[in-house]
Order: C-alpha cells, then structure tokens, then sequence
C-alpha cells in the first residue's frame, strides 16, 4: 500500500511542481518506489520539470478513459531507479479526472509504489480537490508573502474536511509547511515574511524552507530536478526536507542572511 | 416641540450576517432530503441564521418554483428566510408573488458555510457532557466558519484571518484571534467575547459591531473582554 502525499497550496506559482519533482527524486534516491502523477490538467508541466516531456505517449486522462493502461503510460526515470512519471494531458478539460476514475488509478499505483506524490493545480476548485482527496498526507508549499500564507491557511482548512480520510471519519491528513523561495535578505528588510511569521499564523509542522535559488530555473531549463543538483543550496535544502520527510531529523540551513556566519543561526541550533 | 416622526419612529443602520442558500434543484422534495442530509452532519449549520435564497442556478425555471412549499420546509427546520437574492426578472416576479424581498447582495465576501459544516462533525468539536458549549480543538482557518447554537463557544487553537466564530452565548478565545468573532448572534445582549489578544478582523455582540480599523493598539493588547455597554461596544483589558 503507496502513501498518497499531495502537494498542494492554493495560490499559484509558489513552487509546487518543483517541490513535487524534487521530493519525488529525493524520495526514490532513498530506495523507495515512488510515482508522480501530474493533476494539472491542461497545463502540464512536470514532464517539462522532470525532462521526459519528449517520452510522453499516453497520460493520467487516457488511464482513465480506459485509452492505454499504466504499464504504457508511466514514465520511468532513467536517473534515479524507481522513480515514474504519469504525465497530465495537455488537450483534455479538467472535468475528465472523475473521481471514480482518480481512485482506480491510484489504487493501481497503490499496489506497485511506496510513494504517490500528487502535484496539485492552483486554486481551490476541483482539479486541486481531487488532487487532494485520497491523500493521506500534505506538503502545503508556501512563499513567505502574505496572500500566499492566506491561501495555505485556506487549504488546510479544505484538507481537515474534504478528503476520504476526514469524510471517513478519521480526522484531518497530516499536513507539513515547505516555506519556498525564502529570501533572508527581503526578510532582513520587512519586504517578506520570516519563518517564525509564518509558522505562528499556520501553525503547522515545518517540513523545510527552500531558498530563493537561480539554481530552480537552471534545473527546470535542464529538465532535471533540482534536488539532483547537490552542490546547490537550493538541492540540498530539498534533500533536507525529503530526508525529514522520511523521518530524519535534520537542522533547518539557508535561513539567515549568507556571510553572517556563526552569528546568524537564528533556527533550530 | 412638535410630536414628529423622529418621537415614533428611529432609522437605523446595521449590517448582518446572511446565509446564502443556492438552489441547485428545483423539486422541494429534493431539497427538503438534501437539507436533512447536511443537518444530520452538522446540526445547527442554518439554524436562527437568517437566510438567503439564491435561484440563480436554476436559470429560467424559478418561474415554476414553488416558493411556498420551500418556505415552509425551511420553516419548519428552523431556517429563517428573509428575501431572495435579485438575479433577474424571473425571480423578481416570483418575490413580488410571494410578497418576499429582493435583495442585491452583490460586493460582498462569501464565505462556503459546508466546509464548517464537515468540520463540525468532528469529535473535538462535539458539544461537551451535555452542556450547549461548543469546544473547538482544531485551528479554524480562513474560509471556515463555526458557529456555537444555544451556547459557548470555546477555542483552544487559531482563528485564522478569514475565518469567522460565531456563538449564540460567549466566545472564549485561548489562541490567536485573527477572524471575525461574532456573540450573541440572535441577539443575547449580554454575551461577551474573551480573548487574550484583540487580533480580529471584526467582533460583534448581538449585532454591534467595530471592525479592525476601528480597534486601537492599546484596545488590542490583552487579556480583553469585549461587551455591550447600551448600545456600544466596550473593549476592556482583564
Ligand atoms: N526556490 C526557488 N527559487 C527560485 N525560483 C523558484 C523557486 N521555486 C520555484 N521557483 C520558480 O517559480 C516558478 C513557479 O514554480 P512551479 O512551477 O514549481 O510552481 P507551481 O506552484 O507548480 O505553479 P502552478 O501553480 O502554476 O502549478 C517557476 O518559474 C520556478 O522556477
Ligand atoms: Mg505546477
């Protein structure tokens, strides 16, 4: 049986499928079977993220018209073993991923993977419901800025009550913060949100804070994610966050203005 | 002095909270079921609250819609309806029939009320022994809404900004207050708010409301209570 993770956050742009690409890399690079699936219908862009957007065949929209089966449409990573793709349409309208139809195919995965990690659309409607609704677990991607931290706080509010696992009767998913282009700088300056504003306002588990990094648009042009670029700060902040996701503890970096060195530690030490 | 209007009669203004009821059907036997099924899950979700019907969904077939009928079975579970929402002729005609208001509600914020609705089912929030107080143990984020019927409302975690608690008797805040916090809401003039810092967006007691703007930096630093005084609205630290 896979955990179902969606990583989800209501405003757009934040970071998700780049955080989608990177946990699922780190996740897969630790030994576990691991499928990312792409619910952004129509917009596809993990593919593009994870550089296999020439190797699409099939898509998530197919399996579930009954088109092709996983076994063709999965893509498998040839960096990382046991990492596979299942690419979103691009053709199709958002209303083709039923919800009988989403349950099929991640009870499919389900019996072959560790990991589902389900990288949501934006917004609160239905792609990013059904994005969210098997999950058993979140990562809500959030930038330090206020109108991004009140849709986090929204969304979980919406993860407490509309999935399975709340309508089942079983409480609210677990939901973890992955605070994304963190800038010490700005928030040196007032211009951002630190990490303790925004942990008071949503009081939830901190998963990690990943700095604002030239690395990201360097690794998404490459098509690689950039959780593989290891000597980058942005890379290790994301191994950071997958190997606490899998339980480890490990101190939180890249918070304090560089340079400031010993002094700075502002976090965790 | 002459016995003028101003001797009989006082305008005032006040602002209130309504619920929007969206029709989505029109068969009065569908929404009598579907009314059932959501009070079971959350009792006292539309209870007292005065409410708004929203035909706009149902395009052309209001005309045909038996106002009546769904008067009544919102009646009798305890639903007050106070107009219709104008989205057209047809449903001005049908208001005009049934001798109910129309009213714009356009520019305001809608709040889904369904959301507080599942997360009121939730063990942590079920009435405590068998007191009418409502203990809430969960954060209540932006978007949400719950609401305390024929009691206390006690919250242990956030409000977020966004969200909104109401309560028909006190509300007693332990963590951050940051939504609008409502007591009182079918008018108990004696309910209070207790916070242990004024963060809110707005608070009211049986419809006296201040918002945010008009709450000092001193008023805000707490403990506080909030309470009606006559008319007004006092804000006094503990
Ligand atoms: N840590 C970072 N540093 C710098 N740029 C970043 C960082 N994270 C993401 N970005 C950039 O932000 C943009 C949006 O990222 P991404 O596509 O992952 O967001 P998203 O939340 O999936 O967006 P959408 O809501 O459209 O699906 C991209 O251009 C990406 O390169
Ligand atoms: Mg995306």
């Amino acid at each position: 049986m896979a955990k179902i993770v969606v990583v989800t956050s209501g405003k757009g742009g934040v970071g998700k499928t780049t955080t989608s690409a990177a946990i699922s890399t780190g996740l897969a690079r630790a030994g576990h079977r691991t499928a990312v699936v792409d619910f952004d219908v129509g917009l596809r862009n993990l593919d593009l993220i994870m550089g296999v957007e020439r190797r699409v065949v099939y898509d998530f929209v197919n399996v579930i018209n009954g088109d092709a089966n996983l076994k063709q449409t999965l893509i498998r990573d040839k960096r990382v073993d046991g990492l596979y793709i299942l690419p979103a349409s691009q053709t199709r309208d958002k209303d083709a991923l039923t919800t009988e139809g989403v349950e099929r195919v991640l009870n499919e995965l389900s019996e072959d993977f560790d990991y589902i990690i389900c990288d949501s659309p934006a917004g609160i409607e239905r792609g990013a419901l059904m994005a969210a609704y098997f999950a058993d677990e979140a990562i809500v991607v959030t930038n330090p800025e206020v109108s991004s931290v009140r849709d986090s706080d929204r969304i979980l509010g919406i993860l407490s009550s509309k999935t399975r696992h709340a309508e089942q009767g079983n409480g609210p998913i677990p939901g973890r913060l992955l605070l994304t282009r963190y800038s010490p700088e700005r928030v040196a300056r007032g211009e951002m949100l630190s990490v303790e504003d925004v942990q008071e306002i949503l009081a939830v588990d901190l998963l990690g804070v990943i700095p604002e990094s030239r690395a990201v648009l360097n690794a998404s042009n490459a098509g690689t994610p950039v959780i593989l670029d290891e000597d980058s700060d942005a890379g290790q902040a994301y191994a950071d966050a997958a190997a606490r996701f899998l339980g480890e503890e490990r101190e939180h970096r890249f918070l304090d203005v560089p340079r400031k060195g010993l002094f700075g530690r502002l976090f965790g030490s | 002095m002459s016995n003028g209007a101003e001797t009989v009669l006082q305008f005032k203004g006040r602002m209130i909270t309504v619920t929007i009821l969206r029709l989505l059907a029109p068969g009065p036997e569908a929404v009598a079921a579907a009314l059932d099924e959501r009070f079971r899950d959350a009792p006292g979700l539309l209870s007292g609250l005065p409410t708004v019907l929203d035909l706009e969904a149902l395009g052309e077939a209001p005309s045909g819609l038996d106002l009546k009928a769904l008067q009544d079975l919102l009646r009798a579970r305890g639903v007050p309806l106070i107009g219709l929402r104008d989205s057209g002729e047809a449903v001005r005609r049908l208001a005009a029939v049934g001798g109910l208001p129309v009213l714009k509600l356009d520019g305001g914020r809608e709040v889904p009320r369904q959301e507080s609705g599942s997360a009121a089912r939730t063990a942590s929030q079920a009435p405590t022994g068998s007191s009418q107080t409502l203990v809430v143990t969960q954060p209540v984020r932006s978007g949400q809404q719950v609401y305390a019927r024929g009691g206390d409302l006690v919250l242990t975690a956030a409000v977020s900004a966004g969200a909104e608690v109401l309560a028909d008797g006190h509300i007693h805040a332990y963590g951050p207050l940051r939504g609008r916090a409502m007591a009182g809401v079918v008018g108990d003039t004696g309910a209070r708010i207790f916070c242990r810092r004024l963060d809110c967006e707005m608070v009211a007691i049986a419809g006296r409301y201040r918002l945010s703007e008009q709450i000092t930096d001193a008023e805000r630093e707490g403990p506080v209570q909030v309470r009606l005084e006559g008319d007004s609205l006092v804000i006094e630290r503990l």
